[in-house]
Formats: C-alpha cells, structure tokens, sequence
C-alpha cells in the first residue's frame, strides 16, 4: 500500500538547506490504522505531505497503491490526491460558501463524476458519517464536530486507498474528539487504511500501530 | 471539470460580495455605456451630415472671405469683411453660369415675443436662399425682393422658434422684436432637424439688407451660396466668380484673394471627416475608461485570490490540477465583466437616447458599436483576469492550505 525507501527531503531556506527528512523507510498495509507521532520539528508535517501526494521526496522512492510518486508533475500528483487520498485536516478547510452536500461533493467535482451521481454519492456519504439531515446547512452552522464529519465525509467520497487526518482532533474538545475516533475507528473496522499525524498519546492510542519520528528519522514503533 | 461548475463557483463568490462585484462592475458599465453613446452621437452627426449633402446638390458653391493676417498671425477663415452685398448683385448680373446667388449674414440676437424672449440666431439673405439651400417655406410665405429692396422689417420663423416663442400661437402676421426693432411675422420655414449640436430651427430670416442696416449696422456679409447651372460647368464658374471678385475688390495680380470658393460637398465631406475624427476621439477616451475598468477587475480579482488562499489549498489537495484553479478565477473575471458590459450595453442606449432627448442631437446606436463594446469588455474581463488566475493556479498546495 505504502512503500517508502529511504525517502529524504531537503528544503531551501534563501541560502541554507534544511533537512526534514534524513531517509525514512516505512511500510504501511491496507486496512492498517497507524499514527505518526513526534514533536514539532520532528519532520512529521514534511512526511504526511509527502504520503498524501502533495510534495514529493528530494530522493528515495515512495510508493503508493502500486504508483511510484517521484517523479510526477503538479498535474499527475493533483489527479493521484483526489483518487487516492482522504484528507482531514485540523481547521476543517470546509468551503464557507457552500453547503455540506456540495462540500462532500467537491473531490468528485475534479473527478468528473456526473452532477446527478455525486449528490446521491454526497448524500450517501453523509449518512454514513450520520450527517444526512444537515446537507444543505453550511459549515457556519454547524459545530466543530458536524464540521469534522463533513470533512470526513469528503474525504471518502472517491473511494480512496488512504485517510490521511493531521491532528483531526486539534480544534475539538475531547468529548468531540472522541466521537470523531470512534468514527475513525469504525472506518478502519470497515478496512480503510488510516493515517494519522498528531502529538497526542490518547489521540494515537486509537490506531493499533504508532511510528515516532524524532530529527527526521524515525526513532521507533510500537504497537497499541 | 464542466463550465457550468466554474460559472457556479464564480456566481456564489460574487454573490457573497455584492456590493464589491457591482462596485468592480461599474468600472465595465461605465467604459461600455460610454463607448456605445460616443459612437452613437458620432454615428448620428455623420448621418446628419450625409443628409445634408443629399439634400444639397452638387452644384452649390459658397463663397466666404478670406482669412485676415496681421503679420505672421493669421485668423480663421472667413473672418475677414471683404465680401458685400455688391459682391452678390454683382454675380447675380454679370456671371453667365450662376443661376441663383444669396447672400447671407448671421448673428444671435435677443428676440422678444409677449413676455417670452430668448436669444436666436439671425439670418439675413434673399428669397433665393430657399432654393440655393433647400430650405423652403411651409406655411405663409418667405419675403420677396421688393422687401429686400426696401429693407422691409419681416421675417421668416424656424419651427423651433415657433415652439420657443409663440406657444400656442399662429405666428403669421404677429409682430415680434428683434434686438428692439419690430418684424412682422410672414411665414414659417419647414423643419430641417439639428446638425450635430447645432439647432437648424432655432433661426429667424430676414432680408439680409434689413439685417446690415437696421439690426446689425454692418456692410458686410459672411458669406455667399450660389447655385452654378449645371454641375459640368463648376470649375468655369469658379474660375468665372474669381475673375469678377477680383475686379470688383481691385486686387492686383499679384496679390492673394480676400475671399475663398468653396464647393459646398467638399465643405460638408470635410465636417463629416471631422466627426468621424471626433468620434474617434470620444470612443478612444471611453475606451480607456473601459481599460481602467478591467485594472480594478485585476486588483479586486488579486484580492480575491489572496483572501481564498486557503480554499485553494483545499481545492488543490482534493485533486483540483492547475487548470481547473485558473478556469475559475478566469471565469469569475469573465463573468465580472460580461454582466457590466451587459449592464453598460443598457446604460449606453439609454445614454444615447438621453443625449438626443435633453440636447437635441441626433444619435444613431448601431448593432456594431454594441457589439464592439461588448466583446473589448471580454477581452479586458480575459485579459485583467489571467494574471491573477495565473498566480491561483500556482500556488504550492502546501503553503496555501497553511496560509492564515
């Protein structure tokens, strides 16, 4: 599912490199529930961008659902997201203007999914994350947690070979954060393959494997 | 990803900032309304004008004074007071190949009817002007040669000072006063519409030598419209009215003439190619409203895209490539600025109208100025708008969906 070898990545800051990733090997099945963990500067943002296809690696290989990712173009790697990768991100990025429906429409939208097809595919979405009845509210009506399940509704929609949350728990209380895991988990329970960034021990509890990364290189796993 | 989604984008974008796309919009609607009255009036003036030379037949020569020099200042033409009325008996007796000559002086003057009063213009000339000028009489009659002979006080009345002064009443006999000397009213000239801004029904004829002596004390006329007997015989008779001119003004030869011989087309070509230059004109200054219109496209777009950083970012990450970002923001600007030009489409007729109804002039608005407007609003809605679609497109996903 996904295969890293090696992966390193090396930004420029105006005249020094910096180095994120100082080569990560990971391995990840489907159907697994795995965190990454690690505190600030431990490179854990410049991993999940690299597993969600929105950067790619400086060098070593990376591999997602049989696709090598180095080497692709802005192009290859927007179409590789929006049919391989769930995001859910911490602040939601709900579109404010729009309702729920439409918002769990959107990665159909650049999918080319017929506009009758994706309100019932929405819809069905919706339902699954118990959302139904707020379809045609838009995120300012809704709360934090309504907010999450929407995101996460969108995030399914094409199917994808992976749900990649960073700190999807970050903007909610706890209460909320546990019914938002409870969620997670189901989902993996139904054999989606989910990963999640976050510092949290009781958040990474959920998952059944958690990778720490400390200085760009993971420091160890461990199984929950 | 389908038009219609960008179209959908761009409406809710808008709509969610009304008042910001109508002010963005107003730049558009005022460039498009603008360019499509200026045409209009311009259209008009030359249509205008092209009545004129049909009307005018093409053998009409007018002759105007020469232009005064004092050293090395020379004054327009015609500003000179070398021509008189002998000029014009003279031409009227001795030439072989002019049929009719009149003569003709003008002036405003303060006219006074009852207690209404208003300031018209004043045309002194002979019964031949009808003809020469195609300008007849409607109702009653024009004054004879008897009355120029003794320079009777009666007049000629334009329809427009008909509505101006007489209201109600049949003019035909009244007497009204012009700069204080009384005139009895013999007829009213039929209508001959404006000209440009210029009103041809706002005048009052009367015999140009009750014009010299009794209202304006002045011996000289402003100039003199003759009719040659066949248009094959112009060019003799130019050269006919030179020789006589010259003799009666007592020119030596090698001296410049103080008058000038004008065909009366090639003078109303000359305006039409003035108004055609004046169309130009006015067009080209509305089109650069129109430009500074479809800059404040680009910086309300520019701020736009800043302000949606993030939902860019969001867009990108759920699989948005380069081009559906740029369709977007393109098709808002579009959208922008198709709706202002439509709206300045409207403005522009309504504009036109409203010149020909408050100043009288004719307008003609034309399918093609609409549509010349309308599609250079296009293009500035395309044209302002790639750059800031440009810079959306490209912005690196990562950054964007971490932009506060």
């Amino acid at each position: 599912m996904i295969v890293m070898e090696n992966v390193e990545k090396i930004y420029r800051m105006g005249e020094v490199d910096v180095t994120a990733l100082k080569g990560v090997s990971l391995r990840i099945d489907r159907g697994e529930f795995v965190s990454i963990m690690g505190p600030s500067g431990s490179g854990k943002s410049t991993l999940m961008n690299i597993v969600g296809c929105l950067d790619v690696p400086t060098s070593g290989s990376y591999e997602l659902d049989g696709t090598a990712v180095g080497g692709l173009n802005d192009n290859q790697l927007a179409d590789i997201r929006n049919r391989k990768v769930g995001f859910v991100f911490q602040t939601f990025n709900l579109l404010a203007r729009e309702d729920a429906l439409h918002n769990v429409e959107l990665p159909m939208v650049y999918n080319d999914v017929s506009e009758k097809k994706r309100k019932e595919i929405a819809l069905q979405m919706l339902e699954t994350v118990g959302l139904a009845h707020r379809a045609k509210h838009r995120p300012n009506e809704m709360s934090g947690g309504e907010r999450q399940r929407v995101a996460i509704a969108r995030a399914l929609v094409n199917n994808p070979a992976i749900l990649l949350a960073d700190e999807p728990t970050g903007n909610l209380d706890s209460q909320t954060g546990i019914e938002i895991m409870n969620i997670f988990q189901n989902l993996n329970e139904s054999g989606i393959t989910i990963v999640l960034v976050t510092h949290e021990r009781d958040i990474a509890a959920y998952s059944r494997r958690i990778i720490r990364l400390r200085d760009g290189l993971i420091e160890g796993e461990e199984k929950s | 990803m389908k038009l219609r989604e960008s179209i959908h984008i761009a409406r809710r974008s808008l709509m969610g900032n009304k008042m910001r796309a109508l002010l963005t919009m107003l730049g558009v609607i005022i460039g498009v309304g603008a360019i499509i009255t200026m045409i209009s009036i311009g259209r008009g003036a030359k249509a205008d004008i092209s009545e004129r030379i049909k009307s005018l037949g093409s053998n009409v020569l007018a002759i105007r004074p020469g232009a005064q020099q004092f050293g090395m200042v020379r004054f327009g033409a015609g500003s000179r007071m070398t021509l008189k009325y002998a000029d014009a008996e003279l031409l009227k007796e001795k030439s072989q190949y002019i049929t009719y000559v009149s003569p003709e002086v003008s002036r405003q003057a303060q006219v006074k009817y009852g207690n209404k009063n208003d300031n018209i213009e004043i045309i002194g000339t002979n019964p031949e002007y009808q003809r020469v000028q195609n300008s007849h009489v409607e109702k009653g009659s024009f004054f004879t040669d008897e009355d120029v002979l003794y320079k009777e006080r009666v007049c000629v009345v334009g329809k427009t000072v008909v509505t101006n002064i007489f209201g109600d009443t049949d003019p035909i006999g009244k007497d009204i006063r012009i700069n204080n000397v009384s005139f009895r009213v013999l007829g009213i000239m039929e209508k001959k519409g404006s000209m440009g801004p210029f009103d041809q029904d706002n005048r009052i004829f009367v015999p140009v030598t009750t014009a010299q002596k009794r209202l304006f004390g002045i011996d000289y006329l402003r100039g003199i419209s003759v009719e040659v007997r066949s248009e094959k015989e112009m060019t003799a008779a130019q050269e006919e009215i030179e020789r006589l001119l010259r003799r009666q003004h007592k020119l030596a030869s090698n001296k410049e003439s103080d008058f000038n011989i004008q065909d009366q087309s090639t003078f109303l070509e000359t305006l039409e190619q003035t108004s055609r230059s004046f169309t130009f004109l006015l067009a080209g200054v509305a089109a650069v409203s129109l430009i500074v219109g479809g800059i404040g496209i680009m910086n309300i777009m520019l701020v736009s895209v800043t302000e949606r950083t993030r939902e860019i970012g969001t867009r990108k990450a759920v699989g948005a490539k380069r081009r559906n970002i740029l369709m977007q923001f393109l098709v808002e600007s579009l959208v922008l600025s198709l709706i202002g030009g439509a709206v300045g489409i409207g403005m522009g007729i309504g504009g036109a109208n409203l010149v020909s109804k408050l100043a009288g002039w004719k307008t003609v608005v034309s399918l093609d100025a609409i549509l010349l407007a309308f599609l250079f609003a296009a293009s500035v809605g395309i044209f302002f708008g790639i750059y800031p679609a440009r810079k959306a497109a490209r912005l690196n996903p990562i950054e964007a969906l971490r932009y506060e």
